[in-house]
Protein backbone atom coordinates (compact mmCIF):
# COMPACT_ATOMS: atom_id res chain seq x y z
CA UNK A 1 0.00 0.00 0.00
CA UNK A 2 1.65 3.27 -0.42
CA UNK A 3 0.93 6.51 1.19
CA UNK A 4 -1.47 8.84 -0.39
CA UNK A 5 0.30 12.02 -1.81
CA UNK A 6 -0.57 14.33 1.19
CA UNK A 7 0.87 11.81 3.59
CA UNK A 8 4.37 11.66 1.51
CA UNK A 9 6.69 13.93 3.39
CA UNK A 10 8.23 16.37 1.47
CA UNK A 11 11.81 16.12 2.86
CA UNK A 12 11.56 12.18 2.10
CA UNK A 13 10.69 12.66 -1.55
CA UNK A 14 13.73 15.69 -1.59
CA UNK A 15 16.28 12.93 -0.44
CA UNK A 16 15.20 10.68 -3.32
CA UNK A 17 14.38 13.31 -5.69
CA UNK A 18 16.81 16.06 -5.14
CA UNK A 19 19.98 14.64 -3.30
CA UNK A 20 19.96 11.20 -5.67
CA UNK A 21 18.65 12.28 -8.86
CA UNK A 22 19.44 15.88 -8.80
CA UNK A 23 15.95 16.84 -9.98
CA UNK A 24 14.89 20.10 -8.59
CA UNK A 25 12.04 20.49 -6.25
CA UNK A 26 8.66 21.53 -8.01
CA UNK A 27 6.30 24.23 -6.97
CA UNK A 28 4.25 22.64 -4.98
CA UNK A 29 6.70 20.64 -3.10
CA UNK A 30 8.80 23.90 -2.58
CA UNK A 31 5.70 25.61 -1.16
CA UNK A 32 5.48 22.81 1.18
CA UNK A 33 8.77 23.08 2.40
CA UNK A 34 8.28 26.77 2.73
CA UNK A 35 5.31 25.64 5.43
CA UNK A 36 7.61 23.04 7.10
CA UNK A 37 7.84 24.12 10.70
CA UNK A 38 10.91 26.10 13.11
CA UNK A 39 11.48 22.61 14.97
CA UNK A 40 12.01 20.72 11.11
CA UNK A 41 14.61 23.58 9.92
CA UNK A 42 17.92 21.55 11.04
CA UNK A 43 16.71 18.92 9.07
CA UNK A 44 15.86 20.72 6.36
CA UNK A 45 19.23 22.52 6.72
CA UNK A 46 21.17 19.31 6.49
CA UNK A 47 19.71 18.03 3.62
CA UNK A 48 20.15 21.27 1.82
CA UNK A 49 23.90 21.18 2.65
CA UNK A 50 24.02 17.61 1.39
CA UNK A 51 22.27 18.59 -1.99
CA UNK A 52 24.86 21.24 -2.43
CA UNK A 53 28.08 19.36 -1.53
CA UNK A 54 26.35 16.04 -3.70
CA UNK A 55 25.82 18.37 -7.06
CA UNK A 56 28.05 21.79 -6.18
CA UNK A 57 31.21 20.64 -4.39
CA UNK A 58 32.47 22.00 -1.31
CA UNK A 59 34.04 24.90 -2.92
CA UNK A 60 32.36 28.34 -1.76
CA UNK A 61 32.22 31.03 -4.70
CA UNK A 62 33.89 34.30 -3.03
CA UNK A 63 32.78 38.16 -4.52
CA UNK A 64 33.33 41.47 -4.20
CA UNK A 65 30.63 44.47 -5.86
CA UNK A 66 30.87 47.90 -6.06
CA UNK A 67 28.74 50.51 -7.79
CA UNK A 68 30.04 52.32 -10.80
CA UNK A 69 27.32 54.96 -11.24
CA UNK A 70 24.97 54.87 -7.43
CA UNK A 71 21.46 56.81 -7.54
CA UNK A 72 19.07 58.77 -9.88
CA UNK A 73 17.79 55.74 -11.74
CA UNK A 74 14.77 56.11 -13.31
CA UNK A 75 12.88 52.97 -12.61
CA UNK A 76 10.58 52.54 -9.78
CA UNK A 77 11.98 49.42 -8.20
CA UNK A 78 10.19 49.41 -4.54
CA UNK A 79 13.08 48.22 -2.47
CA UNK A 80 15.48 50.65 -4.33
CA UNK A 81 17.25 53.67 -2.38
CA UNK A 82 18.81 54.57 -5.58
CA UNK A 83 15.84 55.08 -7.61
CA UNK A 84 14.97 58.79 -8.14
CA UNK A 85 11.62 58.67 -7.74
CA UNK A 86 11.63 58.06 -4.44
CA UNK A 87 12.56 60.76 -1.57
CA UNK A 88 16.07 58.19 -0.48
CA UNK A 89 18.79 60.20 1.11
CA UNK A 90 21.24 58.34 -1.77
CA UNK A 91 22.45 60.73 -3.89
CA UNK A 92 24.14 60.41 -7.51
CA UNK A 93 27.65 59.29 -7.81
CA UNK A 94 30.15 58.23 -10.65
CA UNK A 95 32.95 56.11 -9.43
CA UNK A 96 36.12 56.92 -11.17
CA UNK A 97 38.39 54.84 -12.86
CA UNK A 98 40.93 54.81 -10.24
CA UNK A 99 38.53 54.18 -7.79
CA UNK A 100 37.06 51.03 -9.76
CA UNK A 101 40.77 49.60 -10.19
CA UNK A 102 41.06 50.03 -6.05
CA UNK A 103 38.26 48.30 -5.61
CA UNK A 104 39.16 45.53 -7.88
CA UNK A 105 42.35 45.20 -6.28
CA UNK A 106 40.78 45.23 -2.62
CA UNK A 107 38.21 42.12 -4.24
CA UNK A 108 40.97 40.11 -5.29
CA UNK A 109 43.15 40.65 -2.11
CA UNK A 110 39.94 38.77 -0.39
CA UNK A 111 40.59 35.66 -2.70
CA UNK A 112 37.69 36.30 -4.30
CA UNK A 113 37.43 35.11 -8.02
CA UNK A 114 34.39 37.58 -8.73
CA UNK A 115 33.98 41.13 -9.08
CA UNK A 116 30.58 42.50 -10.42
CA UNK A 117 30.35 45.97 -11.48
CA UNK A 118 27.27 47.26 -10.93
CA UNK A 119 25.47 50.73 -12.26
CA UNK A 120 21.89 51.46 -11.12
CA UNK A 121 19.93 52.61 -14.42
CA UNK A 122 17.86 51.02 -16.60
CA UNK A 123 20.38 50.15 -19.01
CA UNK A 124 23.46 51.48 -19.86
CA UNK A 125 23.92 54.14 -22.29
CA UNK A 126 27.06 54.66 -24.37
CA UNK A 127 29.05 56.95 -21.52
CA UNK A 128 28.51 53.87 -18.93
CA UNK A 129 29.22 51.69 -21.39
CA UNK A 130 32.70 53.28 -22.34
CA UNK A 131 33.40 53.66 -18.26
CA UNK A 132 33.20 50.02 -18.12
CA UNK A 133 35.06 49.24 -21.06
CA UNK A 134 38.11 51.58 -20.22
CA UNK A 135 37.45 50.25 -16.35
CA UNK A 136 37.91 46.31 -17.51
CA UNK A 137 41.27 47.67 -19.31
CA UNK A 138 42.65 49.57 -16.51
CA UNK A 139 41.80 46.79 -13.77
CA UNK A 140 43.90 44.10 -16.63
CA UNK A 141 46.64 46.87 -16.54
CA UNK A 142 47.05 46.49 -12.98
CA UNK A 143 47.52 43.00 -13.17
CA UNK A 144 44.53 41.94 -11.51
CA UNK A 145 43.45 38.74 -13.73
CA UNK A 146 40.03 38.77 -11.51
CA UNK A 147 36.55 36.95 -13.37
CA UNK A 148 34.65 40.12 -14.35
CA UNK A 149 30.90 40.64 -14.19
CA UNK A 150 28.52 42.83 -14.66
CA UNK A 151 24.78 44.63 -13.54
CA UNK A 152 24.13 47.23 -15.81
CA UNK A 153 20.12 46.67 -16.31
CA UNK A 154 18.45 45.70 -19.58
CA UNK A 155 20.46 45.60 -22.62
CA UNK A 156 20.32 45.85 -26.36
CA UNK A 157 21.67 42.86 -28.68
CA UNK A 158 24.11 45.22 -29.59
CA UNK A 159 25.22 46.17 -26.20
CA UNK A 160 24.94 42.40 -25.19
CA UNK A 161 28.18 41.55 -27.92
CA UNK A 162 30.05 44.66 -26.63
CA UNK A 163 29.96 42.92 -22.92
CA UNK A 164 31.16 40.26 -24.13
CA UNK A 165 33.93 41.69 -26.60
CA UNK A 166 35.33 42.92 -23.50
CA UNK A 167 35.64 40.06 -21.59
CA UNK A 168 32.65 40.41 -19.08
CA UNK A 169 31.93 36.60 -18.41
CA UNK A 170 28.92 36.91 -16.34
CA UNK A 171 25.89 39.06 -16.11
CA UNK A 172 23.54 39.89 -13.65
CA UNK A 173 20.31 40.70 -13.59
CA UNK A 174 17.31 39.99 -11.01
CA UNK A 175 14.03 39.34 -11.85
CA UNK A 176 13.44 40.19 -8.03
CA UNK A 177 10.66 37.98 -7.19
CA UNK A 178 7.79 35.94 -8.78
CA UNK A 179 6.15 36.77 -12.22
CA UNK A 180 2.58 36.84 -10.40
CA UNK A 181 4.22 39.69 -7.83
CA UNK A 182 6.70 41.56 -10.14
CA UNK A 183 3.84 44.43 -10.69
CA UNK A 184 3.46 45.27 -6.69
CA UNK A 185 7.40 45.82 -6.90
CA UNK A 186 8.21 47.72 -10.09
CA UNK A 187 5.63 49.25 -12.41
CA UNK A 188 8.55 50.98 -14.64
CA UNK A 189 9.38 47.72 -16.46
CA UNK A 190 8.05 44.40 -16.54
CA UNK A 191 9.31 40.89 -15.49
CA UNK A 192 9.14 39.55 -19.43
CA UNK A 193 11.70 42.89 -20.30
CA UNK A 194 14.14 41.40 -17.11
CA UNK A 195 13.77 37.72 -18.91
CA UNK A 196 14.52 39.00 -22.87
CA UNK A 197 17.70 40.59 -21.13
CA UNK A 198 18.76 37.36 -19.59
CA UNK A 199 17.84 35.05 -22.99
CA UNK A 200 19.88 37.24 -24.48
CA UNK A 201 22.77 37.01 -22.19
CA UNK A 202 22.36 33.23 -22.18
CA UNK A 203 22.31 33.07 -26.02
CA UNK A 204 25.50 34.99 -26.39
CA UNK A 205 27.44 32.53 -24.06
CA UNK A 206 27.69 34.60 -20.80
CA UNK A 207 27.35 33.49 -17.74
CA UNK A 208 23.47 34.14 -16.30
CA UNK A 209 23.08 35.72 -12.65
CA UNK A 210 19.52 36.11 -11.62
CA UNK A 211 18.23 35.81 -8.21
CA UNK A 212 16.06 38.30 -6.26
CA UNK A 213 14.72 39.89 -2.95
CA UNK A 214 13.33 37.83 -0.23
CA UNK A 215 10.57 39.88 1.92
CA UNK A 216 8.97 41.91 -0.89
CA UNK A 217 5.26 41.58 0.40
CA UNK A 218 4.91 37.98 -1.62
CA UNK A 219 3.11 35.28 0.11
CA UNK A 220 5.04 31.43 0.61
CA UNK A 221 3.33 30.36 -2.61
CA UNK A 222 4.49 33.27 -4.39
CA UNK A 223 7.67 32.80 -3.19
CA UNK A 224 7.91 29.00 -4.21
CA UNK A 225 6.71 30.33 -7.29
CA UNK A 226 9.82 32.37 -7.85
CA UNK A 227 12.14 29.66 -6.84
CA UNK A 228 10.69 27.33 -9.93
CA UNK A 229 11.27 30.49 -12.40
CA UNK A 230 14.21 30.75 -11.58
CA UNK A 231 14.79 27.21 -11.98
CA UNK A 232 13.56 27.05 -15.62
CA UNK A 233 15.78 29.75 -16.55
CA UNK A 234 18.73 27.50 -15.42
CA UNK A 235 20.96 30.57 -14.24
CA UNK A 236 24.61 30.00 -13.28
CA UNK A 237 24.67 31.57 -10.29
CA UNK A 238 21.23 33.28 -7.80
CA UNK A 239 21.88 35.36 -5.55
CA UNK A 240 19.44 35.52 -2.81
CA UNK A 241 18.88 39.18 -1.44
CA UNK A 242 16.86 39.78 1.94
CA UNK A 243 14.95 42.94 2.04
CA UNK A 244 17.13 45.77 3.61
CA UNK A 245 13.79 48.49 4.33
CA UNK A 246 15.79 51.68 3.29
CA UNK A 247 14.47 55.25 4.30
CA UNK A 248 12.59 56.99 1.66
CA UNK A 249 11.20 54.10 -0.91
CA UNK A 250 8.22 52.58 -0.21
CA UNK A 251 9.30 49.29 1.67
CA UNK A 252 11.12 51.40 4.14
CA UNK A 253 8.13 49.71 7.12
CA UNK A 254 8.74 46.57 5.55
CA UNK A 255 9.69 44.32 8.86
CA UNK A 256 13.19 42.64 8.40
CA UNK A 257 12.84 38.93 7.30
CA UNK A 258 12.95 36.95 10.39
CA UNK A 259 15.44 34.31 10.88
CA UNK A 260 13.85 31.39 10.58
CA UNK A 261 11.90 32.05 7.72
CA UNK A 262 14.63 33.19 5.86
CA UNK A 263 17.07 29.98 6.68
CA UNK A 264 13.73 28.15 5.55
CA UNK A 265 13.90 30.44 2.17
CA UNK A 266 17.02 29.31 1.37
CA UNK A 267 16.93 25.37 1.86
CA UNK A 268 14.31 25.52 -0.04
CA UNK A 269 15.93 27.53 -2.95
CA UNK A 270 18.85 25.25 -2.50
CA UNK A 271 16.04 22.19 -3.10
CA UNK A 272 15.06 23.90 -6.31
CA UNK A 273 18.10 24.54 -7.47
CA UNK A 274 20.72 21.88 -7.09
CA UNK A 275 23.09 22.42 -9.25
CA UNK A 276 23.14 26.26 -8.89
CA UNK A 277 25.73 28.56 -7.18
CA UNK A 278 23.45 29.95 -4.60
CA UNK A 279 24.77 33.70 -3.25
CA UNK A 280 24.20 34.90 0.14
CA UNK A 281 23.86 38.67 -0.86
CA UNK A 282 22.35 41.72 1.08
CA UNK A 283 20.21 41.75 4.00
CA UNK A 284 21.92 39.31 5.36
CA UNK A 285 23.82 41.21 8.60
CA UNK A 286 19.96 42.41 9.26
CA UNK A 287 18.18 39.16 8.78
CA UNK A 288 20.78 36.33 10.07
CA UNK A 289 23.22 37.92 12.38
CA UNK A 290 26.56 36.12 12.84
CA UNK A 291 25.28 32.68 13.64
CA UNK A 292 22.36 32.53 11.22
CA UNK A 293 25.28 33.22 8.07
CA UNK A 294 26.78 29.70 9.87
CA UNK A 295 24.03 27.78 9.42
CA UNK A 296 23.00 29.31 5.81
CA UNK A 297 26.39 28.09 4.89
CA UNK A 298 25.68 24.90 5.99
CA UNK A 299 22.18 24.88 4.88
CA UNK A 300 23.08 25.32 0.79
CA UNK A 301 24.58 28.80 0.23
CA UNK A 302 28.09 27.97 -1.54
CA UNK A 303 28.72 31.64 -2.60
CA UNK A 304 28.97 34.93 -1.13
CA UNK A 305 29.74 38.19 -1.45
CA UNK A 306 32.27 39.41 0.54
CA UNK A 307 32.55 43.15 2.32
CA UNK A 308 30.29 46.18 1.36
CA UNK A 309 26.97 46.56 -1.02
CA UNK A 310 26.25 49.26 -3.66
CA UNK A 311 24.68 51.29 -0.42
CA UNK A 312 24.62 49.46 2.21
CA UNK A 313 27.42 48.08 4.29
CA UNK A 314 28.23 44.91 4.71
CA UNK A 315 30.68 42.76 7.38
CA UNK A 316 34.70 43.27 6.93
CA UNK A 317 35.78 40.32 4.46
CA UNK A 318 38.11 38.99 6.92
CA UNK A 319 35.31 38.24 9.42
CA UNK A 320 33.50 36.09 6.24
CA UNK A 321 36.39 34.95 5.19
CA UNK A 322 37.54 33.35 8.96
CA UNK A 323 33.65 31.82 9.10
CA UNK A 324 34.90 29.94 5.95
CA UNK A 325 37.99 28.52 7.33
CA UNK A 326 36.25 27.66 10.84
CA UNK A 327 33.42 25.69 8.66
CA UNK A 328 36.63 24.19 6.77
CA UNK A 329 34.82 25.27 3.56
CA UNK A 330 37.55 26.13 0.58
CA UNK A 331 37.24 29.45 -1.20
CA UNK A 332 36.96 28.15 -4.96
CA UNK A 333 40.16 29.60 -6.82
CA UNK A 334 40.70 31.69 -9.77
CA UNK A 335 42.34 28.55 -11.81
CA UNK A 336 38.60 26.54 -11.40
CA UNK A 337 37.07 29.28 -12.66
CA UNK A 338 39.17 29.98 -15.95
CA UNK B 1 37.01 70.12 16.79
CA UNK B 2 33.69 68.78 14.39
CA UNK B 3 30.63 69.70 16.26
CA UNK B 4 28.13 67.22 15.59
CA UNK B 5 24.41 68.55 15.29
CA UNK B 6 22.93 66.08 13.00
CA UNK B 7 21.86 62.18 12.76
CA UNK B 8 23.88 60.76 9.95
CA UNK B 9 21.50 58.05 9.35
CA UNK B 10 18.07 60.30 9.54
CA UNK B 11 19.23 63.85 9.20
CA UNK B 12 16.90 65.60 11.95
CA UNK B 13 18.68 66.98 15.23
CA UNK B 14 20.37 64.66 17.49
CA UNK B 15 18.54 66.55 20.07
CA UNK B 16 15.26 65.80 18.90
CA UNK B 17 13.79 62.52 19.48
CA UNK B 18 15.08 59.23 19.92
CA UNK B 19 17.63 57.78 17.45
CA UNK B 20 18.54 54.55 19.12
CA UNK B 21 17.74 52.77 14.92
CA UNK B 22 19.40 54.81 13.72
CA UNK B 23 22.54 54.33 15.56
CA UNK B 24 22.11 50.38 15.17
CA UNK B 25 21.71 51.29 11.18
CA UNK B 26 24.67 52.69 11.47
CA UNK B 27 26.69 50.45 13.06
CA UNK B 28 25.31 47.37 11.40
CA UNK B 29 24.86 48.51 7.47
CA UNK B 30 24.84 52.06 6.75
CA UNK B 31 26.97 55.16 5.86
CA UNK B 32 26.58 58.57 6.88
CA UNK B 33 24.00 60.05 4.55
CA UNK B 34 23.85 63.09 6.03
CA UNK B 35 26.15 65.75 7.18
CA UNK B 36 26.47 65.63 11.06
CA UNK B 37 27.45 69.80 11.22
CA UNK B 38 24.86 71.33 8.68
CA UNK B 39 22.34 68.26 7.52
CA UNK B 40 23.19 68.50 4.15
CA UNK B 41 22.56 65.22 1.91
CA UNK B 42 25.83 63.75 1.26
CA UNK B 43 27.33 62.05 -1.80
CA UNK B 44 28.57 58.65 -0.54
CA UNK B 45 30.67 56.07 -2.18
CA UNK B 46 30.70 52.75 -0.52
CA UNK B 47 33.45 50.17 -2.07
CA UNK B 48 34.05 47.02 -0.98
CA UNK B 49 36.21 47.49 2.00
CA UNK B 50 35.27 50.83 3.15
CA UNK B 51 33.28 54.40 2.16
CA UNK B 52 33.38 57.94 1.53
CA UNK B 53 31.17 60.67 2.35
CA UNK B 54 31.18 64.41 1.16
CA UNK B 55 29.18 67.17 2.25
CA UNK B 56 29.31 69.66 -0.27
CA UNK B 57 30.10 72.65 2.58
CA UNK B 58 31.54 70.50 5.13
CA UNK B 59 34.07 68.38 3.05
CA UNK B 60 34.58 64.61 2.87
CA UNK B 61 34.80 61.92 5.15
CA UNK B 62 35.35 58.21 5.14
CA UNK B 63 36.48 55.46 6.86
CA UNK B 64 38.30 52.45 5.15
CA UNK B 65 38.14 49.01 6.81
Amino acid sequence: MTAAPEQIDVLDEAREQVLERGVGLTEAQVLKVLELPDDRIPELLALAHEVRERWCGPEVEVEGIVSLKTGGCPEDCHFCSQSGQFPSPVRSAWLDIPGLVRAARQTRDTGATEFCIVAAVRGPDKRLLSQVRDGIKAIRADGNDIQIACSLGMLTQEQVDELVAMGVHRYNHNLETARSHFPNVVTTHSWEERWDTLRMIRDAGMEVCCGGIIGMGETLAQRAEFAVQLAELEPDEVPLNFLIPNPGTPYENYPVVEGAEALRTVGAFRLALPRTILRFAGGRELTFGDLGAKQGMLGGINAIIVGNYLTNLGRPAQQDLDMLEELSMPIKALSQTL
Amino acid sequence: MITTVYCSFCGKEEADGDHAFCRQRLSMIDPPRYCGECARRMVVQVTPDGWTARCSRHGETGSAR
